[in-house]
């Protein structure tokens, strides 16, 4: 399976090639009082310009930490990593990606608009160009007319539309997804994954996704890490052969199956370790 | 709307009465008629022994009923009757010169201009030591067993010397009563407001680094906005002991005038009468000031996108 031609064939050439983040012998190790644990070990991966790449993994595997240490959210304790040619932290003072969290995490007090804003405002936008993108952004997810609610007027799914637009809002070109539908229901789940798919052919945007859901690993993302904990490192990496139009019911095709399954197998090695 | 015009025709015999059977009004009423009640009967308890004494003195003979309506209105009653004390309320606000002496409003005013000053002194000062006490390491370790330590010095105590002290350095008059009632109400805003400013989520905290925002963007857009329902809570605490604070500060001064004067006075003369409806008064005023806090709040609350 693994000589797949066309797996193969799409791993020289994803994109342009231009890398967006390059991570070389990465590792995080945690001091706790039950003594050192250690969150990432020599993770090598590079990520290049208008990929989709998805992490995938048990609890415990480093995923959500990898993304914090991009975002410079997080330090790493060995090897280096630059985000476009940058350190973590110039990157973020740059302001070179936008982050959406599991929870949606709209401030209560603001209105749906006056949240999308708020990165606008703490970069210094003009009122009229505030305006203007927080009009486009919303248009984008889908939320236009929902300007003036406040948060609990709007269902869960909406929540998170509002906060992926939110980071949409300002010109980062790396979106970094921190299981952001994981406490979403199933149908809302393949509602957003469908939209998510369109807004990145859309807008072009370079992509990391932190998920624990194979079939929605395998359906948004053009390259899937699968990661395994104690420690967390990658196990497999997987290039995927679907096209970059992807219907829902392309879920049922023999490619789609075949890499889940692939899928599946790299978290079962990871786990028989332990 | 089809439930409200449904009960509309029913309603529309009697409405006040039956809005306040179907609202809180009612129960209040109830539990306030059950207070009256209770107070008049120990009127009569308390008050028969002297009463009782009084007769034999002057050797008259009595009935229940005479016992009854005489306990209700003695001079100097152990207990005053309710309606003795609503009598001496109104005849000392409505039945008074607003501007005299004898007027309650004037001695209400006086300890509410020492209770607004020192609860805003106090509110302040709360709010600037909890973000002194969020934003510094060294001040969260060092000044909040201050804090905690400064409420466990009974007022009473510390009043008189705060009141000479000022005064030996020149300042007198409003400014160290005041400063009581700060000393009391800059407590609860303090232990509010620093769990106000740390209750924002750490991902929000983290959402807020990765706009790379200051630490006063943070402050303003996050910790503030986050902590002000904290505020309003201890806000309305500190107001109804600002007014305690107040009225203890007028008790061991000397001062003239003030309910705590009033109160001070009564005792002095036995004027239980004068106690009493200087309690009402100061009872009243906390209610006032507590219920302004929290028109305040419901204003703030509704602009801040609050679910009704």
């Amino acid at each position: 399976m693994n000589a797949n031609p066309a797996i193969r064939q799409e791993a020289s050439s994803p994109q342009t090639s231009k890398p967006v983040v390059q991570a070389k012998g990465l590792g995080l190790t945690f001091e706790t009082n039950d003594g050192p644990v250690r969150a990432l070990a020599d993770v090598d991966l590079t990520i290049n310009k208008g990929e989709f790449v998805s992490f995938i993994g048990p609890s415990g595997c480093g995923k959500t930490t990898f993304l914090r240490v991009i975002a410079d959210l997080e330090q790493p304790t060995a090897g280096e990593i630059l985000v476009n040619g940058m350190s973590p932290e110039e990157a973020r003072r740059k302001r070179a990606y936008g982050y959406v969290f599991q929870a949606a995490g709209l401030f209560p007090w603001r209105t749906i608009e006056q949240n999308v804003a708020l990165p606008l405002e703490i970069m210094g936008y003009s009122k009229a160009e505030q305006k203007e993108r927080v009009h486009r952004t919303l248009d984008l997810v889908n939320l236009a007319g929902f300007e003036k609610k406040f948060p609990w007027q709007l269902s869960g799914g909406m929540q998170q539309r509002a906060s992926i637009a939110r980071a949409l809002a300002f010109d980062a070109d790396l979106l970094l997804m921190d299981e952001p539908f994981g406490a979403l229901d199933e149908i809302v789940r393949d509602h957003l994954n469908e939209q998510l798919l369109d807004l990145w052919a859309r807008t072009g945007k370079t992509i990391g996704f932190v998920t624990h859901s194979i079939p929605e690993a395998v359906y948004l993302s053009t390259r899937i890490i699968v990661m395994s904990p104690r420690p967390g490192r990658v196990t497999d990496v997987i290039v995927s052969p679907l096209p970059k139009e992807r219907p829902l019911d392309i879920r049922e095709s023999p490619e789609f199956l075949e890499i889940a399954h692939r899928v599946r197998e790299g978290l079962r090695a990871g786990h028989g370790d332990d | 709307m089809t439930a409200a015009a449904g009960t509309a025709p029913a309603g529309t015999k009697t409405p006040v009465f039956r809005r306040a059977a179907e609202g809180k009004t009612l129960p209040i009423l109830i539990v306030l008629g059950v207070i009256i009640l209770i107070w008049y009967a120990f009127t009569v308890y308390l008050n028969a022994p002297w009463q009782m004494d009084a007769y034999e003195r002057a050797g008259t003979e009595w009935t229940a009923a005479d016992l009854v309506r005489d306990t209700m209105a003695q001079e100097r009653p152990v207990l005053p009757s309710p309606h003795q004390v609503v009598a001496e309320i109104w005849k000392t606000t409505a039945g008074t010169r607003l501007t005299s002496k004898r007027n309650l409003f004037y001695h209400a005013w006086i300890t509410l201009s020492s209770t607004l000053l020192g609860f805003v002194i106090g509110t302040v000062l709360g709010v600037l030591l909890a973000v002194g006490i969020v934003h510094n390491r060294a001040m969260d370790k060092s000044v909040m067993p201050w804090v905690i330590a400064s409420q466990t010095i009974p007022i009473l105590a510390v009043a008189p010397m705060i009141i000479v002290v000022l005064n030996a350095v020149g300042l007198s008059g409003l400014l160290p009563k005041a400063l009581i009632s700060t000393y009391l109400s800059f407590f609860p805003v303090v232990v509010g407001m620093v769990k106000g400013f740390r209750s924002p989520e750490a991902f929000q905290l983290d959402l807020m680094r990765t706009y790379n925002a200051s630490g006063t963007q943070t402050f303003w857009k996050l910790r503030w906005p986050a902590a002000l329902p904290y505020l309003f809570t201890s806000m309305k605490v500190a107001v109804a002991i600002s007014l305690v604070g107040a009225i203890v500060g007028e008790l061991p001064t000397g001062a003239v005038a003030g309910l705590g004067a009033r109160l001070l006075a009564g005792s002095y003369y036995g004027q239980t009468v004068q106690i009493w409806s200087a309690l009402f008064m100061a009872a009243a005023l906390a209610a006032v000031l507590v219920g302004l806090v929290g028109i305040g709040q419901r204003m703030v609350m509704a602009r801040m996108g609050e679910k009704p």
